[in-house]
């Protein structure tokens, strides 16, 4: 193979001139890392939201969060993107379309709105798994205590619902992070735009790309990691999940 | 709001999107599937294999590119493929490989990491009785595979390799990213043309929505016959 | 709701089932079941499995709706729409098969969560009166630990100190030791025993025939979701009207 390997690149000036081509690549991680944190932050809360919806002995509830989780979960991530960042600010009034493309960083709020549409709904189908798992008894103990559907939801079944799927939600920080790299189609320079970038004016691809996967696994070593802490922090004593279940909630997508 | 949606923007694309992008992107997908099964089993079956080496290559492949983005990955394959045939056929120059080939490989190498995954959940859900049953006939480990193992864990599997292939079918527009002729490609490019990305991009969804929804609700329907049947 | 003090023979039933029936589709699970508790009084609900004694200890407190008849708990209506079930329910104990304990929560926890959230009592108070009912079963070093460290029979003890901690008028038992092992039933039933020596009004489905020739007052035998007989203990056991209870007590008796 005739390559021309030249790890010295990395020193270079970048031609947009904002620093070395190493420097444009910490902007990128920089940029992944904020799209990545926000978004994940968000799909929980909405994911949270609309999974605990599903159970609700309320059909009117139930649908609406079944709807929601059928709309978002089957069109195609970039697709979705399209439509907040080209489709959406046409189609609503022209007051809020206008602020919506003068929005600075509008395609940071963007991609993070998408990620977090489109990854509520697999958060939103492990919450509901896991609620289910608690079978009815959890449920029937605290209302025979008095306790009304808001406190028992409070109490009792949410905090050990987000216990159960406390792994699942490991690999969906870790999708969310690999995901947030679609955000390049709507011209966030995130990680993989910036390695793009610097292939297209250093020509040195292998190195850019070397280094960038490098940053990447680091990234989810980081995560993986920190969510273990987490999981061992938040650990019940003589708690053990059946492994069966989680083997559901794998499934359950 | 939708004063002047323009119908015939589709019409008009109505051949080029359905006959060559979507087209292309099916196609992708139903080999990817093929392709990636294949290859994921033969990944778990080497993961659980008592061969260290073997073992060890499947766990580092499927790990690395697990935690490696899609996009990043068909970048690779798309700037090492020139390189990596120039090498087999031993030319002097990085070769051309066609942008169809390309998408092909890069999703069955990709999505194999998937399939493996669960191929291998699926595997060892099925009892070690199983296994030395077969031993106990005098089967060889290929045929204890063949005839025992992989047809009941491949049917435990089925709904849940079928949900993998939405997720894979999905996965298959990125490949806008490298401008190659997939259903969202050519309806960027109409777009663009014809200044009508509100129409073009609904479309879009409105096809993805359909198709996906349809899909999910067979492997729905699947999952409770064999329950059933288990 | 009161406490009536008086137990002359004017006093309302602490629990009062009238007519109670219950479907799911076309499948009948409770139908014309009647039946009364009185108050400091103990009453043991048995039948062969399936018989629709656990649904129908479930319509008691509301936790299982049902289609007709009427259920009075101190005189108030369980099924009707304007009764408060939480409040009903605060003022009822209920002690399940599976212990239900709350996994996430200390023991302490356990008893006090219900106090504080529910009958809005201060904290200091809902831990006073936690400890002396952990006491009072025996439990009290186990106070910081959680459910998953005690054995099953520990479990089924402190869901009946979570009970007892809401001070109610009634206490509900819903097959309490048909999930435990053998070993650990009789420290249960001595709890349910004192308990019932102390004057509670206890619903307790049940198949340990031994605890009810010891403690209740009254048998009532369902089958097929039709209460056969309700009748005193010494009758049941002696000589038992009908057919089918006999049955089941021969069979019971001398597996």
């Amino acid at each position: 193979m005739n390559y021309n390997w030249n790890w010295g690149i990395f020193l270079e000036a970048s031609p947009d001139g904002t620093g070395s081509y190493l420097y444009t690549l910490f902007l990128g991680t920089r940029w992944t890392i904020a799209v990545s944190l926000t978004a994940w932050v968000a799909a929980l809360v909405m994911g949270g939201v609309v999974g605990t919806l599903t159970t609700l002995p309320r059909r009117g509830w139930a649908m609406l969060g079944d709807a929601y989780i059928e709309f978002f979960r089957n069109i195609p991530l970039l697709v979705q993107m399209f439509l907040w960042f080209f489709v959406v600010p046409e189609i609503v009034p022209e007051a809020i379309g206008t602020w919506m493309k003068q929005t600075p960083n509008s395609s940071f709020w963007t991609a993070v709105v998408a990620l977090a549409f489109f990854t509520s709904t697999r958060i939103a189908v492990q919450f509901r798994a896991g609620i289910l798992s608690q079978a009815r008894g959890q449920m029937m103990a605290a209302q025979a205590l008095g306790m009304t559907l808001t406190q028992s939801y409070c109490y009792v079944i949410l905090p050990m619902a987000f216990r159960i799927i406390l792994p699942p939600l490991t690999s969906e920080f870790m999708n969310i992070l690999k995901n947030s790299s679609v955000a390049m189609a709507v011209g966030l320079m995130e990680l993989t735009a910036q390695t793009r970038a610097m292939q297209e004016f250093s020509f040195q691809v292998f190195e850019a790309f070397t280094v960038s996967t490098i940053i990447y696994i680091v990234i989810n070593m980081v995560i993986v990691f920190g969510m273990r802490r987490l999981e061992r922090w938040l650990a019940v004593p003589g708690f053990s999940f059946d492994r069966g279940a989680e083997a559901d909630l794998r499934g359950g997508a | 709001m939708f004063g002047n949606f323009d119908f015939q923007a589709i019409v008009r694309g109505w051949h080029a999107l359905i006959f060559e992008g979507l087209a292309f992107t099916l196609e992708v997908t139903f080999l990817a599937m093929i392709g990636g099964t294949i290859l994921g089993t033969v990944l778990a079956m080497m993961r659980l294999s008592s061969i260290k080496p073997l073992a060890w290559f499947s766990g580092a492949y499927v790990n690395l590119l697990r935690s490696v983005p899609l996009v990043m990955v068909i970048f690779w394959f798309y700037f090492m493929a020139p390189y990596i045939g120039a090498w087999i056929i031993g030319a002097e120059r990085p070769v051309q490989v066609g942008a169809f080939a390309s998408a092909l490989i890069t999703f069955i190498l990709f999505e194999a990491c998937y399939y493996c995954e669960i191929m291998r959940a699926g595997i060892q859900s099925i009892p070690a009785g199983q296994a030395n049953a077969g031993y106990a006939l005098g089967f060889s480990y290929w045929q204890v595979m063949r005839l025992v193992i992989l047809p009941q864990a491949f049917r435990n599997m089925l709904p849940v390799l079928l949900t993998q292939t939405i997720v894979l079918f999905q996965d298959v527009s990125l490949v806008y990213i490298i401008s190659l002729p997939d259903f969202v490609t050519i309806a960027s490019k109409i777009a663009q043309r014809d200044n009508r990305l509100v129409e073009m991009y609904l479309f879009v969804a409105v096809v993805y929505f359909a198709l996906c929804l349809a899909l999910s609700y067979v492997v729905r329907r699947l999952r409770a016959r064999l329950t059933i049947i288990r | 709701m009161e406490k009536d003090e008086k137990t002359d023979e004017k006093a309302p039933p602490m629990i009062l089932l009238d007519k109670v029936g219950k479907h799911y589709g076309n499948f009948r699970v409770l139908s014309g079941c009647s039946m009364q508790v009185a108050k400091g009084e103990v009453v043991v609900v048995c039948g062969p499995s399936g018989s629709g004694k656990s649904t129908l200890i479930k319509c008691v407190n509301g936790l299982e709706p049902f289609q007709e008849g009427e259920i009075f708990v101190n005189g108030v209506s369980v099924g009707a729409a304007s009764t408060d079930l939480s409040k009903l329910r605060s003022h009822v104990g209920m002690v399940f098969q599976n212990f239900e304990l709350f996994p996430h929560m200390t023991i302490l926890e356990n008893l006090t969560i219900a106090q504080i959230k529910v009958i809005k009592r201060d904290k200091a108070e809902a831990e006073q009166r936690a400890v002396e009912l952990l006491h009072r079963v025996g439990l009290r070093i186990h106070a910081t630990r959680f459910p998953g460290q005690l054995s099953g029979g520990q479990q089924q003890r402190v869901a009946i100190a979570r009970a007892l901690a809401m001070d109610p008028i009634c206490m509900l038992f819903d097959e309490p030791t048909s999930a435990l092992d053998p070993e650990m039933i009789s420290e249960v039933l001595d709890v349910m025993t004192e308990l019932a020596q102390d004057g509670m009004t206890m619903m307790c489905v049940t198949h340990e025939m031994g605890f009810a020739k010891r403690v209740a007052h009254r048998v009532a035998f369902i089958d097929q979701g039709e209460i056969v007989e309700d009748v005193s203990k010494d009758e049941f056991f002696d000589h038992p009207r009908s057919e089918r209870a006999a049955q089941f007590l021969s069979r019971i008796l001398h597996h």
